[in-house]
């Protein structure tokens, strides 16, 4: 079996911002694409123009449909479409590598990146059974497990623009919906957005520690009642003649900023 | 166990290349990074205006798109029977040839005899063009069965729509209201604009009666019942006028609420100049409206008792007609509920308001030293656009948005360059047809009374989709989802050649599909095809190849040139005018060739004028050539940027021979920023119409009134109601005099469709991992939605007794398909929808028969049908808005029963023989092994 690390130098990750990700799945084929091209073997796809296609992801969008609990305040509470990108949460305890039996499962001491040595890998898809959360897939050309490498290949690469040094995932989304840091840095982006709104472990009963945060949706449906709101409709004038009446004396009132 | 060392700076690529992206209509900025002179990996790029570096899913797919096995890879000959997909491999020479035969006698003798379409296109400025030269008045693209009604209405309304002619001001906007728009329309902006609002906390409104996609991200949901969208929008019309929350300063001086209107015959009151007539509030007369110093009165009536705009729209929305309790039930809303959003648009627009200090100077000559933030902006496309009620649902939204004084104020909706640009300053159609010679000018363009119609001198259609007569007078994009079938019935008249680009009419984009595919294979009593030819043209092995005879290859998007020209849909944005190309980054590896270049190359075979020399040699070598030497005016031609001989020039200018090089070293786009101080008000703003004459967006200033009373479609009314010369048909004069209603009203499309037997609307919309795609085969994207089944809400699950994965008969009044149902809670509960064009032909696409687009996909098309059902009048009227011709998608209506699991969906049909083979049964693609 193989060690964690005790602690880590940094703590990268992700935060994930539920309350705007819009399900597009830019993420997940830009994930796609880099790693591809990138990082040990493609990930490939089997049956791409037939019956069952099924390829190799790191990163994957599902939606669910959620129905807030009926409160007496809302008894009838509208259900609500949710996009969860998931992907490696790079755990600090992680179990994926504590159960590999060859040591190609490992959590990087610098930063602590969960990664699989390619080398070294068996191909024996323990750690796919112990990750709770359904994060490493096996690729069924090369044999090897792939999981999110946190774009270890672009977060330092010199032959890359400094703004680039981001994962494909964050760098791609179009709706700002992820951001990319250390969460051992309190000041960082992550660790304050984490703050701010309330970030969430995924799973927490699980015991693994998730670097990566979720941001929650924020309450939805919840413009207050019309009486709330009815200074704002106070009526003028309840006839088209009365309408006329009270726009005569509106004019009089408007800043005359305008003509001269 | 020591970590395994790691090559932390691996080197990306060999190359980047910076091209436009055409996974959707988009326009994005890519970098498409190069190993070994192949394409490996794709992004974003960060300096382009679109999309500033982020890239959708489609977009990051385009790399398995360059070796999709569905690429076509030479032109083909049909011969087998049309629709079999039996097809040869053929030279470029031999296919030139074939279609010269076909093209030169019809345009010897009518070139009306051609019908020249295209769907998906992006270089309309220049197919259109070719039409034009060829002289055939019947092309068009594929606005007609798209969302013509949200551009047509928001050019008569206010000089520009959505999308391409405008956006929210993202950066201050504190209240986003989200119309009818899924996933789409436009993808990337949208998503960032959307990105910037929340990260602000700033709320976003979602009409729409399905939440997914933006509207699952929405504050707010309103599941709106379809169809209802104008009805509710007048219900916030009615609070907000009897509330007295509206802008009346802005009312006063930027739009038609002052202008008086004749109470004899509805026309606006205009001086001996045609000036439109407000009363100045200092002189109680009448006046010229742009007149230095005038007051525009809004208050006062003419002593003739002709009443201001304002004041029939308060004779008509303060009616209890529009009132929240009259409508709450057909709207599916309750009324508090309308009130409650009437109350937060009034709250954030007038309450929530602050001035930018920005100087400018009006058109009148009056300099202000501010501006007024409205700071609520709303965004609209097909979801409301695609109605029989559509254009005046669409008008309802401009008049909402200009109620509240916030077009083109901060916080509200900013046009993109070259709009603000009202329906006056465009073209009117086009329609005069010579043998031999071009049309007398562009096809398409915007009509303002009965005698812009394009009518034959016995009142005849002049063309072949019957655009601009009394049965759509304002059809300003034509109406392509009707050509087939009136090709099909001789009416108005017989063509001889259908030629189409990027439109897949046997599929997805045709109404009645398995009737369309019928009528492309008819024959007549001799044995010949009713409609004699048929040439396409396409990249990929799409439903539509089989059913013609002749095909043109065209390129993938990355092999080829392009321009997003400010002459046709430019990349704009609010504060730049911005245009774009696209190259060669790699080089087609198939004897295809970019469908615009094989124009050039047909155009100079045929002696188009346009596209030959004095001499009669070929004008242009290759649309890259047009790119660079075109002139549509003098000093203009298709790219703004580095024009004139040294590239010193923007706007007007000669042609640069290094022009395309100078984007190309510039990331593939131009951009020129909107001057400080000219970046709001633009119709009215000195500064700006002074900009948009340099830049050539206009020769001549162009300041104009918003119209909220739109007098064109007074002149139609007046023309049913018996005045002029040239008059509706009688059949048609009570449904002109209804429609044509110069301020927007709401009509019930339901019952047309017989919604008493057919109580349940259904609906399609794209992934937006596929909207506007021409890629849906690709190996990536296909892994995210394979098939597509039928989404029904808990409510009508319950009472059919249906689970997930049972199966449905869907029935129409014009037909019944059997597909897989799917419960969804977030759901109008009397409506039902899927994700469009999923469904795939077996045979189509490169595809195995078995693939699961063709098996457990399917289209809502086949339920609808071109043609409303018969009323008992002895008419068929068309499925379409009696205003603009739009194809009315969204007022399907029909009703649901449990079924017994078929073997596949139904309908089935037969596959058709793929003309590229199939795909291989693994990929793991890395070009930089």
């Amino acid at each position: 079996m193989t060690q964690l690390p005790t602690s880590t130098q940094k703590k990268l990750g992700l935060v994930i911002d539920l309350d705007t990700c819009v399900g597009c799945h830019a993420c997940v084929i830009s994930c796609k694409g880099w790693n591809t091209e990138n990082y040990g073997a493609p990930l490939s796809d089997q049956d791409p123009y037939g019956a069952n296609p099924s390829g190799t992801f790191l990163n994957r969008v599902h939606s669910y449909e959620v129905t807030p609990l009926a409160t007496s305040a809302k008894p009838h509470p509208t259900a609500q479409t949710i996009h969860f990108p998931k992907s490696c949460l790079h755990c600090e305890d992680a179990p994926c590598v504590t159960v590999c039996p060859t040591g190609a499962s490992y959590k990087r001491v610098e930063d602590g990146i969960v990664l699989v040595n390619e080398a070294d890998c068996i191909g024996c898809g323990l750690c796919a059974w112990a990750c709770p959360y359904g994060a490493r897939e096996l690729d069924q050309d090369e044999g090897v497990m792939k999981k999110c490498t946190l774009c270890v290949d672009r977060i330092y690469n010199e032959n890359l623009p400094e703004e680039d040094r981001e994962p494909a995932c964050v760098r791609t989304c179009p709706a700002g919906a992820r951001h990319f840091g250390d969460f051992a840095d309190p000041d960082s982006n992550v660790s304050r957005l984490t703050a701010e709104r309330g970030g969430i472990d995924l799973m927490p009963e699980q015991g693994t520690k998730p670097v990566n945060q979720y941001l929650p949706p924020r309450p939805k449906d919840d413009l207050p009642e019309f009486d709330v709101l009815a200074p704002y409709l106070e009526p003028v004038a309840e006839n088209p003649g009365g309408f006329i009446g009270w726009l005569d004396k509106a004019l009089d009132k408007l800043p005359s900023k305008g003509a001269n | 166990m020591a970590q395994p060392t790691l090559e932390l700076s691996p080197q990306v690529s060999d190359e980047i290349r910076k091209t436009t992206c055409y996974m959707c209509a988009c326009r994005c900025g890519i970098n498409v990074h190069m190993k070994d002179g192949k394409a490996a990996y794709i992004e974003g790029n960060r300096d382009h205006p679109v999309n500033q570096g982020v890239l959708c899913a489609k977009g990051s797919a385009g790399i398995m798109q360059v070796n999709a096995p569905s690429r076509l890879r030479a032109p083909l000959k049909r011969v087998g029977p049309r629709g079999s997909g039996e097809f040869e491999e053929i030279s470029w020479e031999e296919a030139y040839g074939i279609a010269e035969g076909w093209l030169r006698p019809i345009r010897e003798e009518d070139p009306s005899k051609l019908a020249f379409f295209t769907g998906r296109d992006q270089s309309q400025s220049f197919t259109s063009f070719w039409a034009q030269n060829f002289g055939t008045p019947n092309y068009a693209a594929h606005g007609g069965f798209c969302s013509v009604n949200m551009a047509a209405a928001g050019i008569y309304t206010m000089g520009g729509a959505f999308w391409e002619f405008g956006q929210p001001d993202w950066d201050h906007t504190k209240l986003f209201l989200l119309f009818g728009v899924a996933e789409d329309h436009d993808s990337n902006p949208i998503k960032m604009g959307l990105g910037k609002i929340k990260a602000r906390g700033a709320k976003v409104i979602g009409v729409n009666p399905i939440r997914s996609g933006y509207n699952a991200v929405a504050d707010e949901w309103v599941g709106i019942t379809p169809g209802t969208d104008g009805l509710f929008i007048l219900a916030l019309v009615h609070c907000l006028m009897k509330a007295g929350k509206i802008d009346l300063d802005y009312l006063a001086r930027w739009t038609n609420a002052p202008v008086l209107v004749d109470k004899d015959t509805g026309l606006l009151l205009r001086d001996k100049d045609g000036k439109e007539l407000v009363i100045d509030r200092a002189t109680g007369k009448p006046t010229a409206f742009d007149t230095q110093g005038v007051q525009p009165d809004l208050s006062a009536t003419h002593k003739d008792g002709h009443k201001p705009v304002l004041h029939l729209m308060a004779e008509r929305y303060m009616s209890e007609d529009y009132a929240p309790e009259a409508v709450a039930e057909r709207c599916g809303i309750p009324a508090p509920r309308i009130r409650a959003i009437a109350a937060e648009l009034a709250r954030v627009a007038f309450e929530e308001s602050f001035e930018l200090p920005i100087t400018w100077t009006d058109f009148r000559g009056e300099t202000h030293t501010s501006m007024t933030a409205r700071p609520v902006s709303m965004h609209s496309m097909r979801g409301i656009s695609a109605h029989a009620n559509g254009f005046q649902t669409c008008r309802a939204l401009h008049v909402l948005q200009i109620l509240l004084g916030t077009v083109e104020a901060p916080g509200g909706f900013r046009f993109k360059p070259p709009y603000p640009k009202p329906a006056t300053a465009h073209p009117k159609p086009h329609v005069k047809v010579t043998a031999n010679s071009p049309l007398n000018g562009p096809h398409l363009g915007f009509v303002h009374g009965p005698e812009d119609l394009a009518l034959k001198e016995d009142g005849t259609p002049v063309r072949i989709d019957k655009a601009y007569t009394w049965e759509n007078p304002m059809s300003a994009h034509g109406l392509m989802h009707m050509v087939i079938s009136n090709a099909h019935a001789g009416d108005p008249y017989k063509i001889d050649t259908l030629f189409m680009y990027m439109a897949n009419m046997s599929w997805n984009s045709s109404m009645n599909t398995t009737g369309t595919m019928k009528m492309l294979t008819d024959k007549d009593e001799n044995g010949d095809y009713v409609i004699p030819h048929i040439i396409y043209s396409d990249a990929y092995s799409s439903e539509m190849v089989a059913y013609a005879d002749l095909i043109l290859p065209d390129t993938t998007y990355l092999e080829r040139h392009d321009c997003i020209s400010l002459l046709d849909r430019p990349i704009c944005e609010a504060d730049a005018a911005a245009d774009a190309i696209r190259w060669p980054v790699i080089e087609p590896d198939r004897d295809v060739k970019g469908f615009q270049s094989a124009l050039c190359d047909l155009g100079a075979r045929l002696g188009l004028p346009g596209f030959t020399n004095e001499d009669g040699s070929q004008k242009y070598a290759d649309y890259g050539d047009y790119i660079t030497n075109h002139l549509r005016r003098p000093g203009i031609g298709p790219l703004a940027g580095w024009r004139g001989e040294n590239g010193d020039q923007t706007g007007r200018g000669d042609p640069n021979p290094d022009q395309l090089q100078r984007y190309i070293d510039n990331g593939g786009f131009f951009v020129s920023h909107i001057p400080d101080g000219a970046q709001y008000m633009k119709p009215w703003n000195s500064a700006y119409q002074d900009w948009a004459v340099s830049m050539g967006l206009y020769d001549a200033p162009q300041p104009y009134l918003f119209s909220l009373y739109v007098e064109p479609m007074q002149k139609f009314r007046r023309a049913a109601e018996g005045h002029g010369d040239i008059q509706p048909p009688d059949h048609l004069r009570a449904r002109v005099r209804e429609n044509m209603d110069p301020l927007p009203f709401w009509s019930d499309p339901a019952p047309a469709n017989m919604v008493d037997e057919y109580p349940i609307t259904a609906l399609t919309q794209r992934p937006m991992a596929m909207y506007h795609s021409w890629g849906t085969q690709n190996a990536w994207l296909r892994q995210l939605h394979g098939h597509n089944p039928l989404y029904m809400p808990t409510k009508l699950m319950r009472e059919n007794g249906l689970s997930d994965g049972d199966w449905a008969k869907v029935t129409s009044p014009h037909g019944s398909i059997t597909v897989p149902v799917m419960e969804m809670a977030a759901l109008n509960e009397n409506t039902v929808w899927t994700w469009n064009a999923i469904g795939k032909r077996k045979g189509a696409w490169a595809l195995d028969n078995d693939a699961p687009e063709a098996t457990r996909g399917f289209l809502l098309n086949h339920l609808i049908h071109e043609l409303l059902p018969p009323r008992g009048d002895g008419m068929r009227w068309t499925n379409s808005d009696p205003i603009t011709g739009q194809a009315a998608w969204f007022d399907l209506k029909v009703r649901i029963e449990k079924a017994t699991a078929p073997t596949e969906s139904q309908p089935a049909f037969p596959p058709i023989k793929s003309p590229v083979g199939k795909g291989p049964k693994d990929l793991a693609w890395k070009v930089g092994r």
